[in-house]
């Protein structure tokens, strides 16, 4: 499971760091993406690994930390989640600013001079 | 039992310009006054929130002058605690009284060019004022994050097509730098189990190798995010380009973002990598004072190759942050004081500098032809008429006068703060209070590059104004209105206050130096500050 979930984290982050190194800006944007679930992947997984334990306390009464899983990454990833989507919507709109005004996709603004 | 007044004092620079900025958002762009007078009555009122904290941290109200205030009521390290001590205190009021120069310097021009600059501006200010007080790592994202989002609107504002070119590097690069941010954060907690600074400090020592390992693999990602916002060598190409861009009073602003990134690793170093920390104490002081030095060597370099005043500004910039990372990476306490003093001198000087570029700019191009695109991409109707009217007089005299002090200031010739700054960073590389601090080659090559990144300095500001004021030919006195001029002349002025009040502020420094290099009073008072007990419960039935 662990092996299995780190080499879906490796392989999306990867994916990433190719992405964001090419010139279309639509393409750093995806890479952007790629990166970003590979990395709220990542927090979640520090929580360790657990099968069948639920991260909130049911009832009343003190219960059996060996019964439940970490809650505190998962409410890290969720802001995580929330933060990363805004500023994504924000890179979307100034990649389509500045397809408008320049009349390019590349990212530096102009075609390179080939 | 409940807590005093004072100490809701240390949340309030975080909610009064988010209740600020929040009140902004519906009002209509037409009432550009009114949101102009909410936004100063904010920073005001941040400025006297910031010297009541200066003298309470300073005083014996709290104990070792550390305020801790806990948000929502739970004991640290399992809520979020905020933290205000001299440094914090200290960097508020630096915020404040920048934030108050920017907005009066965009009042007639730079606020009205786009919308809603006035509440993204006061959330930038929240930003900074939460990274300066947050004492829990996650939280410190947060404020990051709201701090970044704030400066990707600020620098695309006044939208063209040079602003949107660099936002794109600029928003591409610091997103990624806090993805960095994360994986960090989500490392140190796997290893430590705590994002609390001080709890983090105080389990350091007692943690096995395995996961010792593991966290000093998560602070260093976490220090290239912190290093990436303040421009270390390699990691800093992408400043010149955003500050150049940037409209004036976001320039401004972004300088002291730059600080930011080093005041986190001043804050994180300190605290957890400290003597008291066991095996892992001094990891990665080398690192910073290497890269340190490589960055002045980069933002010198860069000075003299630049030709426009506002690349120029963001390698003084560079410079001034690389000479705080190396003065926190050469680990003397009497060093770390002098650089602080430095760190604010620069700060402002540099600030003054970029807003003063704008107004020099004038003496060439007389028209407003700076704004003809943003009207034509915004489609605003009631277009900002240039400054008209009476300028102040001796425009030319006052131009040539703030732009010889920010050169002094920079460049650090006596008689202004860059000297005294300087002069005692020297002081305390000669006069090592122990034994052992860094060896002789290393000292002597950072006073060196200090020197050089001053002659750097003063030969390209030189150029600069030797070229715009003497060599131009028959120039027209700009016109200048008061609010332009006024924040210029506050800045510069701090800075003269500065100089004159080295002995009291240099005391002031000294003791917040004292007290970041005793992490045993951190820890001491952020666990054992209670909580606030429930209320007794009615007995009514």
């Amino acid at each position: 499971m662990e092996a299995v979930i780190s080499i879906a984290i490796g392989v999306l982050f990867g994916s990433g760091i190719w992405l964001i190194l090419r010139p279309r800006s639509f393409q750093v944007l995806t890479g952007l993406m790629l990166m970003s679930y590979a990395v709220n992947l990542f927090i979640f997984i520090m929580g360790r690994l657990w099968v069948n334990r639920p991260p909130l306390i049911p009832g009343e009464g003190t219960p059996d930390p060996a019964l439940i899983s970490d809650p505190l990454p998962q409410a890290l990833v969720l802001t995580a989640i929330v933060i990363g989507f805004a500023t994504t919507a924000l890179y979307l709109v100034i990649m389509i600013g500045t397809r408008g005004l320049t009349g390019t996709d590349h990212v530096d603004g102009e075609e390179p001079d080939l | 039992m409940s807590i005093g007044w004072t100490q809701h004092l240390i949340i309030a620079p975080v909610l009064i310009p988010l209740i600020c900025g929040a009140l902004q958002v519906p009002i209509k762009h037409s009432r550009h006054w009114f949101k102009f007078l909410l936004s100063l009555v904010s920073v005001l009122s941040l400025t006297a929130v910031a010297i009541a904290l200066v003298m309470l941290t300073d005083g014996e109200h709290w104990r070792h002058g550390i305020g801790v205030y806990l948000a929502a009521n739970w004991m640290a390290p399992f809520g979020i605690a905020l933290l205000a001590d001299r440094l914090s205190a200290m960097l508020l009021l630096v915020t404040a009284l920048l934030s108050t120069a920017a907005l009066l310097y965009s009042m007639l021009r730079w606020s009205r060019v786009g919308v809603h600059f006035q509440s993204l501006f006061q959330f930038l200010i929240m930003g900074l004022n939460g990274v300066f007080l947050t004492h829990d790592l996650f939280n410190l994202f947060v404020f990051f994050e709201v701090m970044l989002a704030a400066s990707y609107g600020l620098l695309l504002h006044g939208y063209n097509a040079s602003r949107l070119r660099s936002g794109m590097h600029y928003i591409a690069i610091n997103l990624v730098a806090s993805l960095l941010f994360l994986i960090g954060v989500a490392l140190i907690y796997a290893s430590s189990g705590t994002l609390n600074m001080a709890d983090l400090a105080s389990r350091i020592a007692r943690m096995n190798d395995t996961d010792l390992a593991l966290l000093k693999l998560a602070v260093t990602v976490l220090a290239v995010a912190f290093l990436v916002k303040s421009a270390m060598w390699p990691l800093g190409f992408w400043l010149p380009a955003a500050y150049a861009t940037a409209s004036p009073p976001v320039g401004a602003m972004l300088v002291l973002m730059t600080k930011v990134g080093a005041y986190a690793i001043l804050r994180v170093w300190l605290l957890v990598f400290s003597d008291d920390a066991g095996d892992a104490a001094g990891f990665g002081f080398d690192a910073l004072l290497w890269g340190g030095m490589a960055t002045i060597v980069y933002g010198a370099a860069g000075m003299l190759a630049s030709e426009s005043p506002g690349r120029m500004a963001g390698y003084g910039a560079i410079v001034s942050s690389g000479t705080l990372l190396a003065v926190v990476g050469y680990g003397q306490p009497s060093l770390v004081t002098a650089g602080l003093y430095y760190m604010v001198g620069s700060t402002l000087a540099v600030a003054a500098f970029i807003l003063l570029i704008e107004l020099i700019d004038r003496i060439r191009t007389p028209g407003a032809s700076v704004l003809a695109v943003t009207m034509e991409a915004f489609a605003i109707e009631d277009a900002p008429e240039p400054p008209v009217g009476v300028g102040i007089p001796a425009a030319l005299a006052f131009l040539g006068l703030s732009f010889a002090a920010c050169a002094l200031i920079i460049a650090g010739l006596p008689p202004l703060s860059g000297f005294v700054a300087k002069f005692s960073m020297f002081h305390a590389l000669l006069m090592p209070e122990t034994a052992g601090h860094g060896n002789g080659f290393v000292r002597w090559m950072l006073m060196a590059l200090i020197v050089i990144s001053g002659l750097a300095a003063i030969i390209s500001m030189l150029r600069f104004g030797v070229r715009t004021f003497w060599a131009s030919g028959d120039i027209a006195p700009p016109r200048l209105q008061a609010a332009e001029v006024v924040p210029i002349c506050m800045l510069i002025l701090a800075c003269v206050v500065m100089t004159v009040q080295a002995g009291p502020v240099f005391d002031y420094l000294r003791r917040t130096s004292d007290g970041i290099h005793q992490p045993a009073q951190y820890m001491q008072r952020v666990l054992d500050e209670p909580a606030v007990p429930n209320p007794p419960k009615e007995n009514a039935k």
